[in-house]
């Protein structure tokens, strides 16, 4: 009978149910979804680590790779999971020890265009662990083995569709992304039958004939419009919604043969979990010709705004502007500059911004803030419900935009243009806390250069953040004070988590060629 | 008849790259990375006469096929022409104007020596590494440059140099060379050739010199005839042979 127990509670303790990760929030000792929680928050409510004892941090294991890492590890029931470009491992969590890992060739004529040959991580449901490849493959393995269960292939690789974000799993589905805009394919969102592999439904970003939106897009341009969605969205279980932003159109920085909105590029869709029918959209940018895509996780947050209670969607986008909408039916809310920007008086009341005429790239370049990689980009942001506060990390870059021709030919760059940094100015960074309802900056933190690294904000009161220059770091969440930092050897691109191992919290950030775990 | 004469073109074109076509191929595909200008982005800067991947044409041309896994996809769809095109265009961005100095590099060396510009420069092993090594100067920087930086060696200062005086606590200031910085920390090179490494929160003052540099002015040190032969000799190190 006691060994009947044990095996019972055996089978219970490697499972992750959907109803788990929708209260992640109560098992704070794990990481079961790339932001933390579904909301999109990268918030723990671990307390352990506070101001008072942050300076005893210190990094208890570390695990090398092949590859530079840009992964937020899943962590479930003491087990790690991380992913590089086609692999997967799982590492104990007391010792960074490997347990399995698991691999996929890049096929020889592989090609990313337009972006790194990266990972950010996996989605864990039930017993398997979802890995999206960069050839374009969603696979599902048994998170006890690293064995695969199924693989599906989500796309062709070789027109330059790719995967490099981390799968969001829902009730019973995997939700993924794909990359390459830059290479002019047709965007899109997919749904995958978590059990089985097969497709569920798709939601392609460029409308096709027949479609709303789909008039846009003259002629033929919308079978290369782009329109990526290569970042993790979010979920809202209540409303079954799925967040996700949408990237830019191609080509990019050449919008002659594309003239119109161009739907639903630079776009937050909310897309019914069920069907994957849109509910609603809101486009930041209409018309986009700097490579702004809206690649950022949604942060999901209610709150009090004018006397009245609201499911909100926050978004500090890549045009260098922080929008607050209604999560229920995307109306616009608040929304204000949070980085230097040279493209738009501001928002008017409905949200849009205000483009200053002549912004646009052109043969003899056109100077501009932000710069492609813009205010912000793929990196998280944080969400802390302690301070109400948005975390962010931010770019400061000018630069100049060029207008080219652009052909597409399968496979190749359709991009239509470029930037220079502008000379004569400098690149700056920062730590940002805006007020979440309103953008309203609370308080910053300079760094050395404009960095690629996310936030995570802690109910301890910490907020982590990285540098190019290899910091890792601490400050106080209500002040931004810095309280720790560890020079970790490398640059940092990736994205913090905090998780506890035996009741102690730990932090993990990978850097370079190396994750680091820190505890007390 | 057709065919052949399809094919006979298509040979006429492989041996001959042209610069026009290598500069549209770059800024359509590799300017993403590289800049529209050759200055850098994500990837390194290219209007270098020297690059370290690709220290000849056929480095080049094949760096441009196979690309550099896993930072740079190779550029396997364009023809032998196109990619020739390319290198071409590439090479393009790092030539200097030749440029016709009146100096003699012979006696420029003599003046190098004399008034001790080995005191802080390492030439071809030689010398103390306090300021840039100048073994190759003259492929990276033109006559006229070189001039300009002997007179006034603050208006030429390149990117990312940093001269700084930082006050400790204690009430010393250390005046050195960035030589490495991140959001916490800051590394100097004094004028000894001594690293300094401080937490900037424990610094009373960090002063960024910006426009400033330890290297003195010649200005009045040298003759229009010396100044003429020491940038003919700086002019004429190109490297390691």
């Amino acid at each position: 009978m006691r060994l009947l127990t044990f095996l019972l509670c055996t089978a219970a303790w490697a499972q992750v149910p959907y109803e788990r990760i929708v209260a992640a929030a109560k098992e704070p000792a794990n990481w079961l979804t790339y932001s933390g929680d579904y909301l999109g928050h990268r918030y723990s409510p671990l307390t352990q680590l506070t101001s008072a004892n942050i300076a005893g941090l210190h990094v208890k294991w570390a695990h090398q790779f092949d590859n530079r890492m840009q992964v937020s590890p899943i962590v479930a029931d003491g087990v790690m999971y991380v992913t590089g470009p086609n692999t997967a491992q799982a590492l104990d969590v007391r010792t960074g020890r490997e347990l399995w890992n698991w691999h996929r060739t890049i096929p020889k004529d592989y090609q990313n265009i337009g972006f790194g040959r990266v990972s950010r991580g996996a989605a864990i449901l039930d017993g398997q662990l979802f890995v999206a490849t960069l050839d374009c493959y969603l696979v599902a393995l048994d998170i006890k083995s690293g064995l695969e269960r199924w693989s599906t292939q989500v796309e062709d690789y070789k027109p330059g569709y790719s995967m490099t974000m981390a799968p969001l799993a829902i009730r019973g589905k995997v939700v993924v992304g794909v990359s390459g805009a830059e290479a002019g394919i047709r965007g899109f969102i997919d749904a995958y039958d978590a059990k089985t592999g097969k497709r569920a439904w798709r939601f392609y970003t460029i409308p096709g004939p027949g479609e709303p939106g789909n008039d846009t897009w003259p002629g033929d341009s919308w079978k290369t419009g782009g329109g990526s969605t290569w970042v993790t969205g979010s979920y809202d279980p209540d409303l079954n919604l799925v967040y996700w932003g949408v990237g830019n159109p191609g080509p990019d920085w050449n919008g002659d043969s594309r003239m119109g909105a161009n739907l639903y590029t630079c776009s937050l869709v909310a897309l019914d979990g069920e069907t994957g029918k849109l509910r609603w959209h809101f486009q930041f940018t209409p018309h986009d010709s700097h490579d702004w895509d809206a690649a950022h996780v949604p942060v999901l947050f209610d709150a009090e705004v004018r006397g009245q209670k609201r499911r909100l969607i926050a978004n500090a986008n890549r045009n260098a502007f922080y929008y607050v909408l209604d999560r229920t039916n995307g109306e616009f809310v608040a929304g204000k500059a949070y980085a230097k920007q040279t493209w738009a008086k501001g928002l008017d009341d409905s949200g849009h911004a205000i483009a200053i005429p002549g912004k646009e790239p052109s043969a003899e370049g056109t100077l501009v803030w932000p710069n492609l990689n813009g205010g912000t980009v793929w990196f998280s942001p944080s969400y802390s419900s302690q301070t109400g506060l948005f975390y962010v990390a931010v770019r400061e870059i000018g630069s100049i935009y060029y207008k080219r021709e652009a052909n597409y030919k399968p496979g190749t760059f359709f991009a239509g243009g470029g930037e220079a940094m502008a000379p004569g100015t400098e690149e700056a960074g920062f730590i940002r806390a805006l007020e979440a309802t309103t953008g309203q900056m609370k308080w910053e933190f300079p760094l050395q250069s404009a960095p690629w690294c996310g936030v995570l904000s802690t109910a301890g009161g910490l907020v982590f953040g990285g540098s190019n220059e290899g910091n890792f770091f601490a400050l106080d969440a209500k002040t931004g004070k810095p309280l720790w930092d560890f020079q970790a050897g490398g640059a940092i691109g990736a994205n913090p988590i905090s998780f506890a191992v035996d009741g102690r919290q730990y932090v993990a950030i990978a850097a370079s060629r190396v994750l680091y775990v820190f505890g007390l | 008849m057709l065919v052949a004469g399809l094919g006979l073109s298509a040979f006429a074109q492989s041996s001959e790259p042209d610069l026009d076509s290598g500069r549209k191929i770059f800024e359509a595909q590799c300017a993403l990375c590289h800049g529209q200008t050759g200055t850098g982005g994500r990837g390194p800067s290219l209007n270098r006469p020297k690059l370290e991947k690709a220290p000849d044409d056929d480095a080049l041309k094949k760096a441009i096929t196979d690309g550099f896994q896993p930072e740079m996809p190779g550029a396997w769809q364009l023809t032998a022409r196109e990619v020739a095109s390319v290198a071409l265009f590439v090479r393009s961005l790092g030539k200097l104007a030749p440029e016709i100095l009146p100096g003699d590099p012979e006696r420029g060396s003599r003046v190098y020596q004399a008034k001790g510009c080995g005191g802080c420069h390492i030439v071809g092993g030689a010398g103390e590494g306090f300021g840039p090594e100048l073994t190759a100067i003259g492929a990276r920087r033109s006559g006229a440059h070189l001039k300009q930086t002997l007179l006034k060696p603050g208006a030429t200062i390149p990117d990312g140099f940093l001269y700084v005086a930082a006050a400790t606590a204690s009430g010393q200031t250390v005046r050195g060379i960035r030589v490495n910085e991140d959001v916490f920390t800051i590394q100097l090179k004094d004028a000894q050739g001594r690293f300094h490494s401080f937490r900037k929160s424990e610094l009373k003052e960090l002063k960024r010199l910006r426009g400033e540099t330890p290297m003195p002015s010649f200005q009045s040190a040298l003759t229009a005839a010396e100044l003429d032969d020491l940038v003919a000799y700086l002019a004429s190190l190109k490297g390691k042979s």
